[in-house]
């Protein structure tokens, strides 16, 4: 892991404000890592509410997908998608004379009624899936296949630019620990951590604080990481919290522990509380180039354009749009594309910033093997795939990268050696 | 304006350093040792810096072109190349032979196996092995510092048996650390190469492991197996004189001839004191270090084979 220059101050100040309202929101039938939705609930020219469930799956994992503003179903076409490049979506005309829905608190003892299955149901039938950028389905990583004794709450938030997450600590601590509370209820667990990189100490003092609602039984312990990349990555973290190693091929399960991601946590509280299916998030839309960035709710469906268009003007043109952080997240062809459940940010970056990408023979500086959090040696993962010998490269370990981005980050000769290890991922898989 | 958004896999942030910039910090960690070569051994110095710098950028671009591939004289390797070439050879050498020595370690050491980052050898290491092999007399006549006389490095002096200790040579630590001495153009200021080092140490541009343990070896075994018998050697002189400390800090870090990880580059350093030491105590050379750095470049595959760094599962 290493330090690396953050740019978190274009945003880690302001206050989380209100997208305006969009027009037309394309709600993806796939949003999550899973079946796609294939059984839609609506039809062309159907009114439809804030929150009404659009689109399930017949079988296997999945997350139901819910409208995001109140209009007519205009469309269910083939449109452009963050992850998947172009996918089915429900484009959702919003129509003023249709009120937006509301979602009323729902009493402490009426909450605590709720049985773990109940609890369990009500975060599926939300729709809700891991918002830190993995998109699996929530409540299968709620049930784990055994029992675990530790519940982290991943608020490193490690990608440069990003402050949704902070944002949000800061803002809706109350309701991220009841959410902690509902997760630590459902997982039965003896310990409680809230992981923060100690870049965030406003985020830090608001969570030093001993109890959980909802979960007497856990022990609540707040842990402080160094400011490094990937301090957030899954098996980065639990080392960083708990010393244990997940290994190659285990979840974290394996180990005894479940990680969820503070705007998670929130979601389950919205769910949990008010019945709010995941419809709306938090994210950061960023970049020099913009004369306002900002940490935004957003509605599901919303196309980045109008985000750009609110964030703006736009002091240069872009050179890249990514969806996600600069590290994993994925350059965009174009400002159609909607934010979708996973979502964290929207980063603008001009000529000048865009890393240059001619590759250049590798120089075996070595700096790519120190940097590498997964221990592996890209150098040699990278020269595998160039010439095509995957079995190498699976020797070589490329099943257990994280796809971090640190070896390409730190490469000198500009080698792409991330999408190698992609493309061998998918050779070998 | 879709089109014209650029899309490329993650991450799309770099770290600042690249190839030519690496490249160009590391030549100017050598400045300082040519001012100091110059200053000791005049002007002939520079002409000599210079045509191997010159000769070697020619020879790149030339080959480059044969070759059909693209042209990366700007990458400054060159550069660096004729002037670590210009640097390990005796300040009264014809201008030729420089070039002569250029074209090797750019024509057959580098771009006959691929080009930068494909070639096993230093460069200019196998430049000048090849000079020293083809033209020994060149080779060993040093001048004298100050000087147009040739005379003999202090290491040669005493290989040959003609002083029988070091007092007798009439040269302090301190002129040794400063370079006053007979020598190759770059290797004798000891107090330039340690700035430029330094430098590049802060720039952890280079790692310490190498050159560290490099040293060490060589300062311990001539102490060890010392002159005066054993534990009668001595560490400084050791160190001070001949090409260790340009070799270890400028050649045994070089990236694309040394091993990729830093333990490997610590075993590195070892064999490389290891083998120094032998061929300044037994071999028939008075210096080893350009030799024993070869002799570890083809090492490291092996090295780089069963060092590996320690997986995270
Ligand atoms: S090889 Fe994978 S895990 Fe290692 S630095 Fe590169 S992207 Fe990260
Ligand atoms: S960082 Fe790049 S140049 Fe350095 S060893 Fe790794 S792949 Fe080669």
């Amino acid at each position: 892991m290493i330090v690396i220059s953050e740019h978190k101050e274009l945003t880690e100040k302001l206050a989380i404000k209100d997208a305006p309202l969009p027009d037309r929101v394309f709600v993806p039938l796939s949003q999550h890592l899973g079946k796609s939705c294939n059984v839609i609930e609506v039809k062309v020219g159907d009114a439809v509410k804030t929150g009404q469930r659009l689109a399930i799956a017949d079988a296997g994992i999945f997350a139901p997908v819910h409208a995001s503003i109140s209009g007519r179903v205009e469309s269910i076409a083939e449109y452009p998608h963050p992850v998947l490049g172009k996918a089915k979506a429900i484009a959702i005309e919003r129509d003023a004379a249709l009120s937006e829905e509301t979602f009323p608190l729902k009493s402490e003892s009426e909450v605590s009624a709720l049985n773990i299955e109940e609890l369990r149901k009500i975060i599926q039938e939300a729709g809700i899936v891991g918002m830190g950028g993995a998109a699996f389905p929530t409540f299968v990583k709620l049930t784990p296949p055994k029992p675990v004794d530790s519940f982290i709450l991943n608020g490193a938030e490690c990608e440069p630019y990003l402050t949704a997450d902070a944002r949000l600590m800061i803002e809706e601590r109350d309701a991220i620990l009841k959410g902690v509370g509902i997760i630590a209820k459902i997982l039965n667990v003896k310990n409680v951590y809230v992981a923060i990189e100690d870049n965030k100490p406003e985020a830090i003092k608001k969570f030093e604080r001993p109890a959980i609602a909802g979960a007497p039984n856990s022990k609540f312990e707040i842990k402080i990481l160094k400011t490094m990349y990937p301090q957030g990555a899954e098996k980065q973290l639990i080392y960083s919290v708990l010393k244990r190693k997940v290994p190659s091929g285990k979840l974290p399960f394996d180990v005894g522990v479940v990680v969820h991601n503070v705007a998670t946590a929130f979601a389950i509280y919205e769910a949990i509380y008010k019945r709010k299916p995941l419809f709306e998030r938090v994210l950061t839309v960023t970049g020099s180039i913009l004369a306002n960035p900002a940490n935004l709710r957003v509605k599901i469906g919303t196309p980045i354009a109008k985000l750009i268009e609110f964030c703006g003007p736009l002091k240069k043109e872009p050179k890249k749009i990514i969806m996600g952080g600069p590290m994993m997240g994925l350059a965009q062809f174009s400002q159609d594309v909607p934010v979708i459940k996973s979502t964290s940010g929207v980063l603008l970056l001009g000529e000048d910033e865009v890393a240059e990408s001619e590759e250049e023979a590798c120089l075996r500086c070595g700096e790519c093997i120190k940097n590498c959090p997964m221990g592996l040696s890209p150098a040699l993962i990278s020269a595998a795939v160039s010439c095509e010998k995957w079995d190498l490269a699976k020797l070589s370990g490329v099943l257990d990268c994280i796809e971090c981005g640190l070896c390409a980050y730190s490469c000198p000769a500009n080698r792409n050696i991330v999408q190698g290890i992609k493309q061998a991922k998918t050779k070998i898989r | 304006m879709a089109n014209k958004l650029m899309v490329s896999t993650s991450p799309h942030i770099h770290r600042r350093e690249n190839t030519a910039s690496i490249m160009r910090q590391v030549t100017f960690a050598l400045i300082p040792a040519g001012i100091g070569g110059v200053w000791i051994f005049g002007l002939r110095a520079l002409f000599i810096i210079l045509t191997g710098i010159v000769s070697a950028v020619i020879f790149e671009w030339l080959i480059q072109k044969a070759r059909g591939v693209k042209v990366t004289v700007l990458d400054t390797s060159a550069i660096l190349s004729g002037l670590l070439l210009s640097y390990n050879l005796p300040p009264a050498v014809p201008l030729w032979l420089v070039a002569v020595g250029s074209f090797v370690a750019i024509a057959i050491a580098k771009q006959a196996f691929g080009g930068l980052g494909r070639n096993i050898f230093n460069p200019a290491l196998v430049g000048r092995a090849f000079l020293l092999a083809a033209w020994p007399a060149y080779m060993a006549a040093f001048a004298k510092p100050f000087d147009v006389i040739a005379g003999a490095t202090p290491l040669a002096l005493l290989k040959e048996g003609k002083i029988a200790e070091l007092a007798q040579l009439d040269l302090s630590y301190q002129d040794l650390f400063l370079g006053l001495r007979g020598g190759c153009i770059g290797e004798v200021c000891i107090l330039a190469l340690l700035i430029g080092a330094g430098y590049l140490l802060l720039r952890r541009i280079i790692s310490y492991h190498a050159p560290l343990a490099f040293i060490l070896v060589v300062g311990l075994f001539s102490w060890v197996f010392g002159q005066d018998g054993f534990f009668g050697g001595d560490f400084i002189f050791a160190v001070l004189s001949g090409g260790l400390v340009l070799g270890a800090f400028f050649m045994a870090t070089d990236y694309v001839t040394t091993p990729l990880t830093t333990k490997g580059r610590f075993i590195f350093g070892l064999g490389c004191g290891l083998i120094t030491f032998v061929i300044r105590k037994w071999g028939g050379y008075p210096e080893g270090v350009s030799y024993s750095i070869l002799i570890m470049n083809a090492v490291v595959p092996l090295i780089d084979r069963y060092i590996r760094p320690k997986r995270f599962i």
